[in-house]
């Protein structure tokens, strides 16, 4: 218990590393998602099967086999790069690449989120927005994004929750997140169960608050929307 | 190609099987073992019973609230380090002597990971059967054990198909953690083989195309059972539509 409180300010800036990434990473792949979905439901078809070929790859392959190739393929790069142009050599960080790696393989979950809900709100709802006299973007940003927000919330929530537990993974390129400073801890101390079970709590803690949060936005959304009562 | 080397790839073929050989053991495994348990445990996830259904779902609450990296380290350096544990080991009883191995507390922390996922999609699957199922169940006289196990059982397990495949394939990609405790999967393999040629790209995207295809196989038998458990529940084709 002593070792605990001793190294609690250490585990809890691992904490705010943790949560640096998992929220960088859902930006970007917020971001990711959304234009994924607009190549999904485009009309050019190449920009569909280019769509349909990175939601499967990035379903098909572990998320830690990607990040080692992120990690350690771009740091190759990196240095033909530097060689060419004869820099020094360039250090790939490893906060970058979890980042990167996180962004784009939940890109693709919210690629899959995004289109389902842009699917599900009726056409009628944007044929009367073009009825009124606005403009594309207007039902875009005034009729058909908040509508599609309410379909794709539960799907959000759910992906972020999955997003923030891969985080883990960051520890293994070396990135003194959460998980990496209780391994050091654990070692140092030989109290590892208790260091581990601390980075449970942690998570545990954030996944709450995120539930809560999630069902907040989603009564918000749902305003208006009358539910069945069974 | 000068960034991808082929004789890499071919000179560590058998070091990739192995790999590949070892994550599927550990999945497979895994998956079984959750399953067992999570059969059982799904029916007094759904109980009224608060004494029954509250263990299971704070169970559920830890174990689909933290990372499988971290249950994964919390077995095999939390438990094998604690003191207790290393009394146990000093008897010699040999129950408490497997939580020394890497491979058996790595098929204890998937097989409790995906058990709690499982689980809750049974539980899930259970609450929705439709009540004339239940109610004709009643009906033919079948006290609450039977029916359970000849039609809510059943029903249920067939309608948990599709998120159950959805488990299979997060179970294979999440095995890929395993190399965290020193055992050599596929991702391990690559690891290695990244280390010994400094090859990131045919190391990591060899290992990558691998899973893919396992990936590939574990869609398409789910896509049979489906078609097989879950016929009654397709869309009946139109006339037009099956003569094809």
């Amino acid at each position: 218990m002593d070792a605990l409180i001793e190294y609690s300010p250490s585990l809890l800036a691992g904490a705010w590393v943790t949560l640096k990434v998992a929220i960088l990473s859902l930006l970007l792949a917020v971001s990711t998602g959304l234009f994924g979905a607009a190549c999904k439901l485009s009309k050019i078809a190449p920009l569909r099967w280019w769509t349909a070929l990175y939601t499967t790859v990035v379903r098909g392959v572990p998320d830690l086999v990607m990040m080692l190739l992120v990690f350690y393929g771009g740091q190759v790069l990196l240095n033909q790069v530097s060689d060419r142009l004869e820099w020094e050599m360039i250090e790939l960080n490893a906060f970058a690449a979890g980042v990167l790696t996180i962004g784009f393989i939940f890109g693709a979950y919210f690629t899959e989120t995004f289109r389902g809900a842009f699917q599900a709100v009726p056409v009628g709802q944007m044929e009367a927005g073009r009825a009124y006299g606005m403009s594309g973007w207007q039902v875009f940003w005034r009729i058909l994004f908040p509508q599609m927000l309410r379909y794709a919330l539960p799907g959000m929530g759910n992906n972020w929750l999955v997003l923030l537990k891969s985080t883990a993974i960051v520890s293994m390129i070396g990135l003194s997140d959460m998980t990496w400073l209780a391994d050091q801890a654990g070692r140092t101390t030989h109290q590892p169960f208790a260091f581990y079970l601390a980075v449970c709590v942690l998570y545990l803690a954030m996944t709450s608050v995120s539930n809560a949060v999630f069902q907040r936005l989603e009564r918000r959304y749902n305003v208006g929307v009358r539910e069945a009562n069974v | 190609m000068e960034w991808f080397d082929l004789t890499v790839v071919t000179g560590s073929l058998p070091e990739f099987w192995r790999g590949l050989w070892m994550t599927l053991q550990l999945t497979a495994i895994a998956l079984v073992v959750g399953f067992a348990f999570a059969v059982p445990l799904s029916i007094a996830r759904v109980s009224k019973n608060p004494w029954m259904s509250a263990p299971v779902r704070a169970y559920t609450y830890f174990f689909r609230g933290t990372p499988m990296l971290v249950q994964l380290l919390l077995v095999y350096y939390g438990v094998g380090q604690s003191e207790w544990i290393q009394g146990m080991w000093e008897t010699g009883n040999p129950f408490w002597l497997l939580f020394r191995d890497a491979y058996f507390c790595a098929l204890v922390a998937f097989s409790l990971n995906t058990c709690a996922y499982q689980l809750e999609m049974f539980a899930g699957a259970i609450r929705n059967t439709p009540h004339g199922e239940v109610e004709a169940a009643t009906a033919m006289g079948m006290t609450r054990a039977t029916a359970l196990r000849r039609i809510i059982l059943p029903s249920a397990l067939r309608r948990a198909l599709p998120p159950l495949s959805n488990e299979v394939i997060l179970m294979l990609q999440g095995s890929a953690i395993a190399s965290a405790v020193t055992l050599v999967d596929l991702t391990g393999a690559a690891r290695n083989v990244y280390s010994r040629h400094y090859a990131p790209f045919e190391a990591f995207i060899f290992a990558g195309l691998l899973y893919l295809a396992v990936t590939f196989i574990l869609v398409g038998l789910f896509r049979v059972a489906e078609n097989r458990w879950l016929a009654h529940l397709q869309p009946r084709r139109s006339a037009s539509a099956q003569k094809d």
